[in-house]
């Protein structure tokens, strides 16, 4: 038996690990983040969207936030639902709200589909899991993924009780039929993603895709974006209007899509 | 010492190349799944764990068993326990190993997978579990280590491993707590969201992982010079009679508070499990068969006559082994997603590669195991010789 040799690759092991162990150690102590500002940039203590569901309705078959949302962030369109790519959607009434459903509830309603997205929750069950930061809650309380850091573990899709996050189990990009669009990053295989309240267009002033689109189509007021702590904002203004409702509030998740109906 | 696995029977050697090429076999299958992605298992978008993790789930608490040789040698000085000690080590670190195996076929993004390290987490519980298993893994590797020399030398081992030896105990309760904290703190997953998760994690992984070493201990006592003793597979299987019983009313008093409140949500897993939903039952004969399995080995292990004939006691502990691997590696993951949070019923089923790939990690880790057990063996037989 050769001791020294035995000696050395212990001490040198060692010697490795400890090093190794200190780089992390010191980013997680030390250093926050700062992001400059955008001149003309949206900002909001708290963004959230108020769907008016009683206007939403009236056009059953009307994909219009879908598409534009789905286009703009070069979402593939999959065919089979097993391995589909979704940011919104619609989802049969009676189990978006089941806690609402009732044997008796009007027929048409219990039919009827409404529109889901990232709820953007207060207390997000998907960035508390996500064991790399991948997921974050920004200061204006936007859920915000980092496709490159994300490792693919699939623990927010598991912590997330509105089945708002999508995986990518293969390679997106053939999939994306109308043609990619340069000015947003397509994703890689083995990564999630999920709805961003459109960072992107926050920063040149816009309002969200799929709100845009949808006022132009369906009438204003019938998706409102907007302050959630703002007493003066559109959101603030719309809830006043009726009585509202938002997914599985019991988990105390506090989402931020609200649901006039 | 290590020089020992290098030269063996001419069964040894086959036992070596039959787990060397299912191994290698799982590793071609899991280069497809590297350049096509887990697009080739069959994973979904509502049932986003499966083979993988649940395999995961039940093979850390066959490391945590170790704990039920290493507490009674160590703590108690249960000196019949003397021989059995490494073999209970060793099975542990082969489990680890396949523990981690698991994890890392699972992710979308395998390269990155020390993000996990880079961007620590104390938020996640995932992070947690990545701590406690490589810190399990560590401790193994080194009390296994030092007190296998020590013995090979004829000396006592020194005093220093004896407070690593004592840490491993509570280490190896928190690998199986930690993993069912994994789940039972989820809101959007009701199936999983009881306290019962942990308790019943620990007495399934105390029944099925002295099982495995039982059945390793009468093979080793068939083909081998070494013998464990019967005093010591007296002993375990009492163990296992114990864990089982737990292990049973465990799963009774959940069924209780599911079934009894008729909470919709709490029921709609548990009417999955046992007797399909909306049509859909693909888990129901497999349930059933590990829960007549766990009562008829209870049963049996109670009878003295029967669990003390070593020929019975082998065909026990292969019926306990299959009613906790059922529960653990196949219904207790997949089923927390059925029916989805939006009330869909997707059923999951393993595709072929996905398959593959699970044998051949089952394939690498009884390998570590068999090489770690030969050396043991081998320097048993010299010692007595």
């Amino acid at each position: 038996m050769d001791g020294s040799r035995r000696a050395f690759l212990k001490t040198a092991g060692c010697a490795i690990l400890g090093a190794g162990l200190a780089a992390p150690i010191a980013r997680t102590v030390g250093g926050a983040v700062s992001a400059d500002a955008t001149p003309g940039e949206l900002k909001a203590g708290r963004w959230a969207i108020v769907v008016d569901v009683r206007k939403c309705l009236q056009r059953e078959n009307c994909r219009a936030c879908i598409d534009a949302c789905h286009v703009a962030h070069n979402v593939p369109l999959i065919k089979n639902p097993a391995h589909e790519i979704k940011w919104i959607w619609k989802e049969p009434f009676k189990d978006t709200f089941e806690a609402e459903a009732h044997p008796h509830l009007d027929k048409g309603l219990a039919g009827q589909h409404v529109l889901v997205l990232c709820n953007h929750c207060d207390n997000p069950p998907c960035v508390r899991v996500c064991p790399t930061k991948a997921t974050w809650k920004r200061a204006d309380g936007i859920v915000m993924m980092d496709q490159h850091r994300c490792i693919g573990c699939r623990y927010c899709i598991a912590g997330c009780p509105y089945g708002s996050r999508s995986f990518n189990w293969q390679d997106p990009r053939p999939f994306i039929t109308t043609g990619i669009k340069p000015e947003y990053p397509t994703r890689m295989k083995g990564v999630v993603e999920k709805c961003t309240f459109c960072t992107e267009r926050l920063l040149k002033g816009l309002a969200p895709a799929c709100v845009e689109v949808c006022n132009k189509v369906a009438g204003p007021g019938t998706m409102t974006f907007g302050d959630i702590r703002d007493p003066g904002s559109d959101v603030v203004r719309m809830l006043k209007t009726g009585f509202s409702i938002r997914r599985k509030p019991g988990l105390g998740t506090e989402p931020q899509i609200f649901y006039l109906v | 010492m290590l020089e020992k696995a290098l030269h063996g029977s001419r069964r040894y050697w086959t036992l070596i190349g039959f787990l060397s090429a299912v191994a290698l076999v799982g590793v071609v299958a899991y280069l497809k799944q590297l350049s096509t992605g887990l697009v080739i298992t069959g994973l979904s978008r509502d049932v986003p764990w499966g083979m993988y993790i649940a395999q995961f789930t039940f093979l850390v608490g066959v490391a945590a068993s170790a704990v039920m040789v290493v507490l009674p040698y160590y703590l108690h000085d249960f000196k019949a326990f003397g021989r059995l000690a490494i073999l209970g080590e060793f099975l542990a670190i082969g489990a680890v190993t396949m523990c981690m195996l698991f994890i890392f076929v699972d992710m979308g993004q395998p390269t990155r997978v020390l993000n996990v390290i880079l961007h620590p987490t104390l938020n996640s519980l995932m992070f947690w579990d990545m701590m406690v298993l490589s810190g399990y893994l560590v401790i193994n590797v080194l009390v296994a280590y030092v007190t296998f020399t020590s013995e090979n030398k004829g000396v006592h081992p020194p005093s220093w491993i004896k407070p690593i030896i004592i840490l491993s105990i509570p280490w190896a309760v928190s690998i199986h707590t930690v993993t069912a904290f994994l789940y039972s703190g989820l809101g959007a997953r009701p199936f999983w969201l009881t306290a019962i998760l942990a308790p019943r994690f620990l007495a399934s992984a105390f029944a099925s992982g002295p099982s495995l070493l039982i059945i390793f201990c009468l093979v080793l006592r068939k083909y081998t010079k070494f013998d464990a003793g019967e005093e010591a597979i007296r002993k375990l299987s009492e163990i296992v009679t114990y864990a089982m019983a737990a292990n049973i009313f465990f799963v009774l008093v959940e069924l209780f508070t599911a079934l009894y409140s008729g909470i919709p949500e709490h029921k709609h897993h548990f009417q999955y499990l046992f007797f399909g939903l909306h049509g859909h039952n693909a888990l129901v004969p497999y349930m059933w068969t590990s829960q007549f399995l766990a009562v008829t080995s209870l049963v049996l292990l109670l009878i003295p006559k029967i669990r003390t004939n070593f020929k019975y006691l082998f065909a026990i502990c292969v019926g306990v082994i299959a009613a906790i691997w059922i529960e653990k590696g196949l219904g207790m993951v997949v089923t927390g997603f059925i029916p989805s949070p939006l009330g869909k019923v997707t059923e999951y089923g393993p595709t072929l590669l996905e398959g593959l790939i699970t044998l051949g990690i089952y394939a690498g880790g009884f390998l570590i195991i068999t090489l770690l057990y030969k050396i043991a063996v081998s320097v048993r037989e010299e010692l007595e010789a």
